[in-house]
């Protein structure tokens, strides 16, 4: 029998607000533990919530900016369950209506297009975390994460395959990224995503038993968890045994899941309306105002890449996939207005660079503006090409400025002839073996010969002019 | 000058007038405390060494010109379930027996910025949770008219300081009549504000959407005083209504003013001495001028079910909390973190607060928050269309604030479903979020206290204190204290 997957996602991100979603706490990450926490967001008895309108404005950009309908009125609902990362024993989201509801997302997986629906986008609170201490035996507390805003983005299971749901993630997270509402960073558990998952028989009507699993924290450990549900699933199936509707820890080292707790167990989360917030009332006024505020979205950026500079589509996706890397692409083409060379640069020596440096997009770090000005260097036969890509290297760790990098370390290509002419005359004086080869018609050492002109002039001189020059020397040999 | 003869206003006018010292008043309140202590146990905790530091720091102020309030330097009593900074608030629970807060709860901070010295905090039922102030974990307070009975709750150490002299005013919070049922059991003045009104940042929760906090004095004017005080938007609390501070001046005309007396409030078990007294209240309005009629509210008699489900679903949220690990209460036996979680909570809570936790819990429950919880809320909805009707053709309402008197101590956890029925005259009031007046009224056979309630709209607290004043121009029953009956 085949099977079929039916993947449904529910995605946690943290908002880029300086400030928590109920206090004036610092969100900042890193901080050292319980120094981001005052008496609001540590749950102390008789302090009150009071909201960050931020929250609600990133909460109506990611709707707008994911094609969802945006609720006018909204509450705050009450989820209760006791543990303790959550100092007031409830956290305050929303169930009953929440901020966002009906959108899509439309990806594109081997050249198949597919719209996914998004259920609903609500706004919430963080949790504090646990840190076990092995050395003492005991379990502490850290509060720092507490009250930092969370938005809880619900698709429908319209997933069909991991590949669907990595397509989906990528252009979320650009989306995320562009309209500025989170920075995305996977490894420090600002973009988290839950999977559902269940199978059946292909061409059956009926959904099977979904699991669900929790807080898969990279692109790649997703891909690992669907696959490793996916047969795990089958395989019970094939065995006869039946699939349990539980939620899974994915253990990525180990390549395996385990149960956490089945529906059986599942807690009575006892949700009620917030007593101590005001509905928000959200008026046609703001949202168009938050309509206009938004940056141009991926979707459009890339067809107007297509279209304006006639880059390659496989250059374009990576390119308009990450925020990082389109703000470097605009600001050299805004120096350079040449989107090719720009384009090409990224996806060469950019990309080759951050890979082999491990340098997350957003961790880039050199001036944009300055790589406009190289490529225009290039193009204006001050550095020849191999030059200009060590120039970049240091640009790359160090944002240097190349025009005065060049200068300074005196790597300005050689365009003026006599200078060449002496090289040249040189190099032919001091190889006469080569020379009489060149005179018995062995043409070879035309390159042998030039490799040495460009050696002496330690890679700086303009090739097409030493070929030129050496071809004139040589050819008054003859 | 026997300064017990004097309301809270009254002393403040000595202080300016440098008759008496804000240290010397102080110090003569904290002595009639600690004579009276041992009988009446008003307090949870007396804090006189930071009393007296504050009562000269407030001498100097006054002296300087920097406090202007007719209340500087008048010492006041803060019941225990609001913050106060680095002092025990203990909510009368073993849970919080060693809680010091970190912060000041607005309302006790807007007294202290006019100068008020603030003695310490009174004895209350459990989280609030309470008609007699019986369920304390420190010990039952006594009603100083008749220690045999209980001074009401839950703010009945508030209500019982006032009435021994063991404070010139105390802050009481109201959540289903904590304020009011004490008020008149005791024989003092409460207001019971507008929801919004006063600021509940730092006041620990029971019932959030019910929850407010009001001042408890001698008389209507000592009362204004505070409430003008302690009202105003606080940007600390959403759900404070961004209106005006209060600035009206009291005016005791009733002239042409139109009273209603809704029947249900006479219902089953309420006692005749009580009756009479309300319609003889009522007479004097007439005299006054203004024109009482008798009502019919019958949505009245939901008000109970659907404040004991609302209020009890809030708790056992808001106490969820309190779970042994970062502050109060923490079990020194346990085998894990749930049995933390339960050890920590069975050993913290009283009787009284655990069944409200499970009631709560249970009306919120999966496949039973539409039939409880969803049903209170559409009852309260009800219940304040019925207020918005009566208030429609008349300025206020006159009622009983309880169907008795004070009980005697130990007889109302006998039957405590009749103990939660007699909260019928107050519950409704907070349901619909409206303002309510106690003054008292007159005294039963047995020389106990009685009060009448006055209802009125939403925000206009104005007209419910001129009432109020009105009626202790015309009468002298809130200048009868306990030891006056003694003698």
């Amino acid at each position: 029998m085949e099977f079929e997957t039916v993947l449904g996602l529910e995605v946690h991100t943290e908002l880029a607000t300086d400030t928590k979603i109920f206090c004036s706490c610092s969100t900042e990450f890193g901080g050292e533990p319980n120094t981001h926490v005052c008496e609001v967001c540590s749950g102390m008895p008789g302090t009150l919530p009071v909201l960050n309108k931020q929250v609600v404005e990133f909460a109506i950009r990611t709707g707008l900016a994911t094609n969802c309908e945006i609720t006018r009125y909204n509450k705050f609902d009450r989820k209760n369950y006791f543990y303790p990362d959550l100092p007031k024993a409830y956290q305050v989201s929303q169930l009953y209506l929440p901020i966002c509801q009906n959108g899509h997302i439309d990806i594109e997986v081997n050249g198949v297009k597919k719209s996914i629906r998004i259920k609903e986008i609500h706004m919430e609170e963080d949790a504090g975390k646990l840190i076990h201490d092995p050395w003492d035996d005991c379990t502490l507390v850290d509060y720092n994460r507490c009250g930092v805003p969370l938005l809880e983005i619900v698709s429908e299971p319209d997933f069909s395959n991991g590949e669907e749901v990595i397509a989906y993630l990528t252009k979320l997270k650009a989306i995320l990224q562009y309209t500025g509402v989170s920075d995305c960073k996977m490894e420090q558990g600002s973009l988290r995503a839950d999977v559902n998952l269940s199978v059946k028989p292909v061409g059956s009507k009926e959904l099977g038993t979904r699991t669900e699993m929790k807080n898969i924290n990279s692109f790649k450990a997703i891909a690992r968890a669907i696959e490793g549900e996916r047969a795990r699933q089958i395989e019970l199936i094939k065995e006869g045994k039946k699939v349990i509707q539980e939620t899974r820890r994915w253990d990525d080292n180990k390549g395996a899941s385990y149960a956490m707790r089945s529906k059986e167990n599942a807690q009575d989360y006892r949700y009620f309306p917030e007593p101590d917030l005001v509905p928000i009332e959200i008026d046609d006024e703001w949202i168009e105002k938050v309509r206009q505020s938004l940056p141009e979205l991926p979707e459009a950026k890339k067809a107007r890449y297509l279209s304006e500079y006639k880059l390659p589509e496989y250059d374009v996706d990576i390119i308009t996939g990450s925020k990082d890397l389109v703000k470097i692409f605009e600001q050299a083409y805004e120096v350079c207005q040449n989107a090719k060379e720009v384009s090409n640069w990224i996806m060469g020596e950019v990309l080759r660079l951050a890979s082999e440096t491990s340098t997350l997009p957003e961790d880039i770090s050199f001036d944009a503006k300055n790589l406009g000005k190289l490529i225009l260097l290039v193009k204006n036969g001050v550095v020849n090409r191999n030059t200009a890509k060590e120039v970049f290297e240091k640009m790359f760790s160090d944002n240097v400025e190349p025009e005065q990098y060049i200068e300074q370390h005196n790597l300005k290509m050689v365009n003026d002839d006599s200078a060449v002419k002496e090289v040249v005359s040189k190099v032919i004086e001091s190889n006469p073996d080569s020379i009489e080869q060149f005179k018995q018609g062995n043409e070879k050492v035309n390159k042998f010969l030039m490799g040495q002109c460009m050696k002496q002039l330690k890679g700086k001189a303009n090739p097409a002019v030493v070929t030129k020059i050496l071809d004139e020397e040589l050819s008054k040999l003859k | 000058m026997d300064i017990f003869q004097l309301s809270a206003l009254e002393l403040g006018k000595k202080i300016k007038s440098k008759e008496i010292g804000v240290v010397e008043a102080t110090k003569a309140v904290l002595e009639n405390i600690e004579k009276k202590e041992p009988e009446y146990h008003c307090y949870v905790t007396v804090c006189k060494k930071e009393a007296l530091k504050q009562a000269e720091e407030v001498q100097k102020k006054i002296d300087s010109g920097e406090y202007q309030s007719p209340l500087a330097g008048v010492p006041a009593g803060v019941k225990d379930n609001m913050c106060t900074k680095g002092m025990q608030t203990s909510c009368s629970s073993r849970m919080l027996e060693t809680f010091k807060p970190v912060y000041t709860a607005t309302a006790v901070q807007k007294l202290q910025n006019v100068g008020a010295v603030i003695l310490g905090k009174t004895n209350m039922d459990e989280f609030a949770m309470g008609s007699t102030s019986e369920t304390s974990y420190f010990g039952i307070t006594k009603n100083p008219w008749n220690t045999e009975h209980v001074p009401g709750g839950s703010s009945g150490g508030s209500a019982a300081a006032v009435a021994a002299k063991e404070a010139f005013y105390t802050l009481g919070s109201d959540t289903g009549g904590s304020i009011r049922q004490p008020a008149s059991y005791c024989g003092i003045t409460g207001l019971k504000p507008t929801y919004g009104t006063v600021s509940r940042y730092g006041l620990i929760a029971y019932a959030s959407s019910l929850d407010q906090i009001g001042p408890m004095a001698k008389n209507v004017e000592d009362v204004t005083e505070i409430y003008k005080t302690i009202a105003g938007h606080d940007n600390k609390d959403s759900t404070s209504v961004n209106h005006p501070s209060p600035s009206f001046t009291l005016c005791e005309d009733m002239k042409g003013k139109k009273i209603g007396i809704p029947i249900e409030f006479f219902g089953e078990g309420i006692d005749a001495d009580v009756k009479e007294a309300i319609y003889k209240a009522a007479k004097v309005y007439e005299s006054l001028g203004a024109e009482v009629e008798e009502i019919s509210m019958p949505t009245i008699k939901y008000a109970i079910p659907a404040y004991y489900i609302a209020a009890c679903a809030e708790a056992s949220s808001n106490l969820s909390r309190y779970d042994g690990i970062k502050y109060g209460h923490c079990a020194e036996k346990y085998d894990d973190l749930v049995d933390l979680y339960y050890q920590s909570r069975s050993e913290g809570f009283g009787s009284e607060v655990k069944k409200r936790i499970l009631i709560g819990a249970f009306v919120l429950s999966s496949g039973y928050y539409d039939a409880y919880y969803n049903k209170a809320l559409q009852v309260k909805a009800l219940i304040k269309q019925s207020y918005d009707d009566a208030f429609g053709k008349y300025d206020f309402l006159l009622t009983p604030t309880a169907p008795t008197t004070a009980p005697k101590i130990g007889e109302s956890f006998k039957d405590t479903l009749k103990m939660y029925l007699s909260d019928i005259c107050t519950v409704s009031v907070n349901l619909a979020g409206l303002p309510g007046l106690v003054v008292p009224c007159g005294l039963d056979k047995t020389g106990l206290p009685i009060g009448l309630q006055l209802i009125g709209k939403a925000f206009n607290e104005e007209t419910l204190l001129n009432a109020g004043f009105a009626f202790q121009k015309a009468t002298d029953f809130h200048t009868v204290s306990p030891e006056t009956i003694a003698k």
